[in-house]
C-alpha cells in the first residue's frame, strides 16, 4: 500500500471517530437528562445517602440489575442507560477502528486493536454481569 | 438537605470542576473526587464512580474536536491503549482490595504531582532520531503547522509503553483520566511533538477509563443519582474552559486553579492519614 493511500483512509478513519464520539456523548447526556429530571421529579424532596457505601454489589449495580432497571424505565434505568451509552461510546470507536485497520489490510494494527477490544469487553462482561 | 437541592448543588460543582480541568489540562476527574469527598461528605468509592463517568464523557466529547483537526495519531494511540487499559483493569481491582484512606493518600500524592507536570513548558523536541522498533510499527506521521504538514519522528516505544501501562494504573485506581502522565510518555519520553502528545492523550482517556467502567459497575461505584448531575456538569464546564483557554491569555487564571489543586492534594493526603475516609 503506498504512504498516500493509507494516510487518505487515515484521514477518513478519523472524520468517522470524531462524528461516532460527538454523537455518542449528545446521546448520552440526553438520556441522563431525561432520567435525571424524572428521578428528581420522582424522589427529589427525599434525603441523599451517598455517605456510607451500601454493599460491594446491590443487584440493581451491576449489568444484569441495570438491565432490569432499564426495561422497567424507571428513572434508575434511565440514568444507567444513558451511563451505558456513555461507556459504549469509546468502545464503539475501537471497533470501527477495527474495521478501518481491517480494509487497510494492516495486520499489525489490527491485532493491536483486537486486544485493547478484548480487554474492555473482559471488563465489562466479565465484572460488569 | 434534599436530594434537589444535593443534585443541583453537586450539578454546579460539577460545572466548576469541568471548567478547572480544562484550563488548568488536568481533567474535571481530578478536582470531582476531592470535591465530593470533602466538601460533600460522599463515599471515596461511589465518588471515584461518578468521576469515572465524568472522564469518559469530557475526553470524548474534546476527542471528537481535536481528532477531526488532524493532530491526534491514532495508530500510536491504539497501541499504547494496550497498556493504558490493561493498567486500568489492575488499577480499578486494585480499588476493591486498598482501604478508602490509601486511596485517598495516593490521590494527592498524584494531585500535588500532575499539578507540577502540568506546569511544564510545552516545548517541542526538533531532532529525534527515530529507533529500529517505531519504524516498525509505521508511527511517523505529520502534523499541521502554520507552515504546513510537518512531519515527525517517535522513539522509545517501550519506554512509553511501560509509562502507559503506570499512567492506566492509576487511572483504573484513582477513577481520573491520568492525561498529564499520558502526556509526559509521549513528548518527553516518546518525542511527540506537544500538540499531538496532548491530542493524542485525551483521546487515549476515554478507551482507558471504559477498561475501568466495567469493573466500577460491577462493585456498585457508579450510583446513577449521583453520577446524573456530575456528568451533566462536567460535560458543559469543560467545554466551556476549553473555549476560554483558545481565546485570552489564561495564565493569572491557571496560577490560580494550579494552587487550588495543589491544597487539594494536601487535604486529601492530610485526610486521608488522619482517617477521614473509612
Amino acid at each position: 500500500m503506498t504512504e498516500n493511500r493509507q494516510a487518505r483512509l487515515d484521514q477518513r478513519l478519523e472524520v468517522i471517530i470524531g462524528y461516532t464520539l460527538r454523537i455518542g456523548v449528545l446521546t448520552a447526556a440526553a438520556i441522563v437528562l431525561i432520567g435525571g429530571v424524572l428521578y428528581l421529579v420522582q424522589s427529589g424532596a427525599a434525603v441523599p445517602r451517598y455517605h456510607t457505601f451500601h454493599t460491594a454489589a446491590t443487584p440493581s449495580d451491576n449489568l444484569s440489575g441495570i438491565v432490569r432497571n432499564i426495561q422497567a424505565l424507571n428513572s434508575y434505568g434511565i440514568i444507567q442507560l444513558g451511563l451505558l451509552v456513555l461507556i459504549a461510546t469509546p468502545i464503539l470507536r475501537v471497533i470501527f477502528s477495527v474495521i478501518a485497520f481491517a480494509l487497510e489490510r494492516d495486520v499489525l494494527y489490527i491485532v493491536a486493536t483486537l486486544i485493547v477490544l478484548a480487554v474492555l469487553l473482559y471488563s465489562l462482561l466479565g465484572h460488569g454481569v | 438537605m434534599s436530594v434537589l437541592s444535593f443534585t443541583i448543588l453537586v450539578w454546579l460543582g460539577g460545572l466548576a470542576a469541568g471548567l478547572l480541568g480544562a484550563l488548568t489540562g488536568l481533567g474535571g476527574g481530578v478536582v470531582i473526587v476531592p470535591l465530593l469527598t470533602l466538601f460533600f461528605g460522599v463515599d471515596i468509592r461511589y465518588a471515584l464512580g461518578a468521576s469515572l463517568i465524568s472522564v469518559i464523557a469530557t475526553s470524548s466529547g474534546a476527542a471528537s474536536a481535536y481528532v477531526r483537526e488532524g493532530y491526534s495519531n491514532i495508530r500510536i494511540g491504539m497501541f499504547l491503549e494496550i497498556a493504558t487499559t490493561l493498567g486500568a483493569i489492575a488499577g480499578a481491582s486494585l480499588t476493591t482490595i486498598l482501604p478508602p484512606g490509601i486511596i485517598a493518600v495516593i490521590f494527592g500524592c498524584v494531585l500535588l504531582l500532575s499539578s507540577y507536570l502540568s506546569s511544564r513548558r510545552p516545548r517541542d523536541n526538533p531532532d529525534c532520531v527515530p529507533d529500529r522498533l517505531t519504524a516498525w510499527f509505521r508511527m511517523e506521521s505529520t502534523y499541521p503547522t502554520p507552515e504546513g504538514e510537518k512531519p515527525y519522528h517517535v522513539r522509545n516505544v517501550a519506554g512509553g509503553f511501560g509509562l502507559m501501562s503506570v499512567a492506566g494504573l492509576l487511572s483504573g485506581l484513582l477513577g481520573i483520566g491520568s492525561g498529564a502522565l499520558k502526556v509526559l510518555a509521549m513528548d518527553l519520553i516518546m518525542c511527540l511533538p506537544f500538540k499531538v502528545s496532548t491530542t493524542t492523550s485525551n483521546f487515549m482517556i476515554g478507551v482507558t477509563a471504559a477498561a475501568s467502567a466495567g469493573i466500577y459497575l460491577g462493585n456498585g461505584y457508579v450510583e446513577p443519582a449521583l453520577a446524573m448531575p456530575v456528568v451533566l456538569g462536567v460535560l458543559p464546564g469543560s467545554m466551556l474552559g476549553s473555549r476560554i483557554l483558545g481565546g485570552a491569555s489564561v495564565r493569572v487564571l491557571r496560577l490560580i486553579f494550579t494552587l487550588t489543586i495543589l491544597a487539594l492534594g494536601i487535604e486529601m493526603i492530610y485526610n486521608g492519614l488522619s482517617g477521614g475516609f473509612k
